[in-house]
């Protein structure tokens, strides 16, 4: 056992890894795991899948789409907000601050809520937003739920990129100095990859809690991966099955991002 | 005494008359001319009027004690620090200052740092950023060379500073001395009129030093206008054309290196070169 352990850190293939899984605990671990799965499979009815699988498939492309696009367009948002609260003028650090403290310090599902009822029934009462060629778009709920987590994330990741900005090493800002770099390309080149480089590891978790805050919007009629699974659940009252599908879905989703962030890590040493 | 003693320097033009032959002024082969600079911290006054000029072509060594004054003094030569009063002219183009030696012009300042290549003693090479795309960094988003132009430049500076093999590696993996060597072939990029040592060899481990001083004396001895802070006194004495003693922010004694490492006059730089060895 000793030799295989020592064979597997000298070099690492397909046998190696095989053989590092091949140990007394790894292997009761994995038999576990195949039993659990066989019982899930035998003893829980999956009959409703094929019934629900097309619903499924649009609530998980819903449900990615919601994430990268809010991730997305919350990040570009969050530059601004961490920059002017890092060196910002107090007019503009000001409010970057109150915007971060305000989001931070209510409940997501308030702020989807609040969007929802609050914007979401003004607008008709508006003429000229009812005759407008975004009205189609604003009378449905996704694009509320969208504004809400973007605003969510741009929030939270507005305080982690002013903490960014202000961990760049200060010689790499004064070499681009030195050598007569003009201010925005200095910002674009050094300053803004450094900070992002600096909080990947961050960025990645943020970016999973995102995707775990997306069931929220099932909440205002979004029809997302969650909100299919509790439609099954209240078309044909199977409980467990849905939910357990659901978790996997979930797991497989933050293991990419995981691995996608990983992959950007590994690929400027820090 | 305040400037008095410091303006007294005559230029010292007789190394390198030839560059520009048909230069009409004498103030054309000034690389740099720097007149009365003063600088303060806070109240604490680093630099107390300090007069230097450079031809084309000079090496001039500044030395001197911790607090002396002397980085301060290299880099505001270049506005990282910004000088109190003080007049600097950079290729006979002088930087216009405010009252209070504010630059009036970022731009002014922008170009003519693009030609005062810096080497610092942090190296400072961008982290995020190959070896090879240090050196174009500069050429190519700020001075707008052609990008395959600029890697065949990049590429021959790095062959020349012995990491033509490291072009494609991060900083991180480097030593210490590949480091400052990839950091002056970085300032080499920018083709600079002038470079600036800030003490280049201070944060190396002592067998890595060599290999710095190795290159540096290569650029000395093809006849490049060096500003060097360093505290290498032996290397200082053999590579610089003029050497300047700097003591507690004003010159205090300055000259050929013969002549001021041979035979010393003031009591002050007797005992800084006693105990520096």
């Amino acid at each position: 056992m000793g030799a295989a352990r020592s064979a597997v850190s000298e070099k690492s293939g397909p046998m190696n890894a095989f053989r590092a899984l091949m140990q007394p605990h790894r292997i009761v671990m994995l038999a576990l795991l195949l039993g659990a799965v066989i019982w899930c499979a035998v003893a829980l009815r999956w009959d409703w899948i094929p019934e629900y699988a097309p619903l499924a498939l649009e609530g998980l492309w819903r449900t990615i789409w919601i994430l990268v696009v809010t991730c997305v367009l919350g990040f570009l948002l969050a530059i601004p907000l961490g920059l002017a609260q890092a060196i910002g003028p107090w007019y503009l650090s000001a409010p970057a601050r109150i915007f971060c403290t305000v989001i931070r310090g209510t409940p997501l599902l308030l702020q989807i809520w609040l969007l929802y009822y609050g914007l979401g029934s003004l607008f008709p009462q508006i003429p000229w937003i009812r005759s407008s060629e975004l009205w189609p778009y604003l009378r449905q709920a996704w694009p509320y739920a969208v504004l809400a987590l973007t605003l969510s994330y741009a929030g939270y990741e507005g305080e982690v990129m002013r903490g960014a900005f202000g961990s760049v090493n200060k010689g790499q800002l004064e070499a681009a100095n030195a050598f007569g770099m003009p201010r925005f390309t200095m910002f674009r080149r050094i300053w803004l990859p450094q900070a992002i480089r600096n909080v990947l590891p961050t960025l990645g978790g943020e970016t999973i809690l995102q995707l775990k805050a997306t069931p929220l919007v099932a909440t205002i009629t979004v029809v997302e991966i969650y909100a299919v699974s509790s439609r099954v659940r209240s078309d044909t009252f199977i409980v467990y099955e849905p939910l357990i599908l659901l978790a996997v879905f979930y797991m497989i989703i933050a293991g990419i991002i995981a691995l996608l962030f990983r992959r950007f890590e590994d690929r400027v040493p820090g | 005494m305040g400037g008095a003693d410091v303006l007294s320097r005559e230029p010292i033009g007789t190394t390198q008359a030839a560059r520009d032959a048909d230069a009409d002024s004498a103030g054309q082969d000034e690389a740099i001319r720097v007149t009365d600079l003063h600088k303060s911290f806070g109240t604490l006054e680093v630099l107390k009027g300090v007069s230097l000029t450079a031809q084309k072509g000079d090496v001039v060594a500044i030395i001197g004690g911790s607090g002396s004054g002397k980085s301060t003094f290299l880099r505001c030569i270049n506005f990282l620090e910004t000088p109190s009063a003080g007049q600097i002219i950079v290729n006979g183009e002088e930087i216009r200052m405010r009252q209070d030696g504010s630059p009036v012009d970022r731009r002014q300042i922008e170009r003519i740092r693009t030609r005062l290549g810096m080497v610092f003693q942090a190296f400072n090479l961008w982290t995020h950023r190959t070896l090879l795309e240090n050196v174009i960094e500069v050429p190519v988003y700020v001075l707008k060379v052609p990008r395959d132009e600029a890697i065949k430049l990049a590429r021959r500076l790095l062959e020349r500073v012995g990491l033509g093999d490291k072009a494609d590696t991060f900083p991180a993996f480097l030593s210490g001395g590949q480091q400052q060597r990839a950091a002056i072939a970085r300032a080499l990029a920018v083709e600079p009129s002038v470079m600036l040592f800030d003490e280049p060899t201070s944060a190396l481990d002592p067998e890595l030093v060599g290999e710095v001083l190795t290159v540096i004396r290569d650029l000395a001895a093809e006849g490049r206008t060096m500003l060097l802070v360093t505290h290498e006194m032996k290397f200082a004495r053999e590579v610089a054309t003029h050497v300047v003693y700097l003591f507690e922010g004003r010159i205090e004694e300055q000259g050929p290196p013969e002549q001021l490492f041979g035979s010393p006059q003031s009591a002050r730089l007797q005992q800084f070169l006693q105990t520096v060895g």
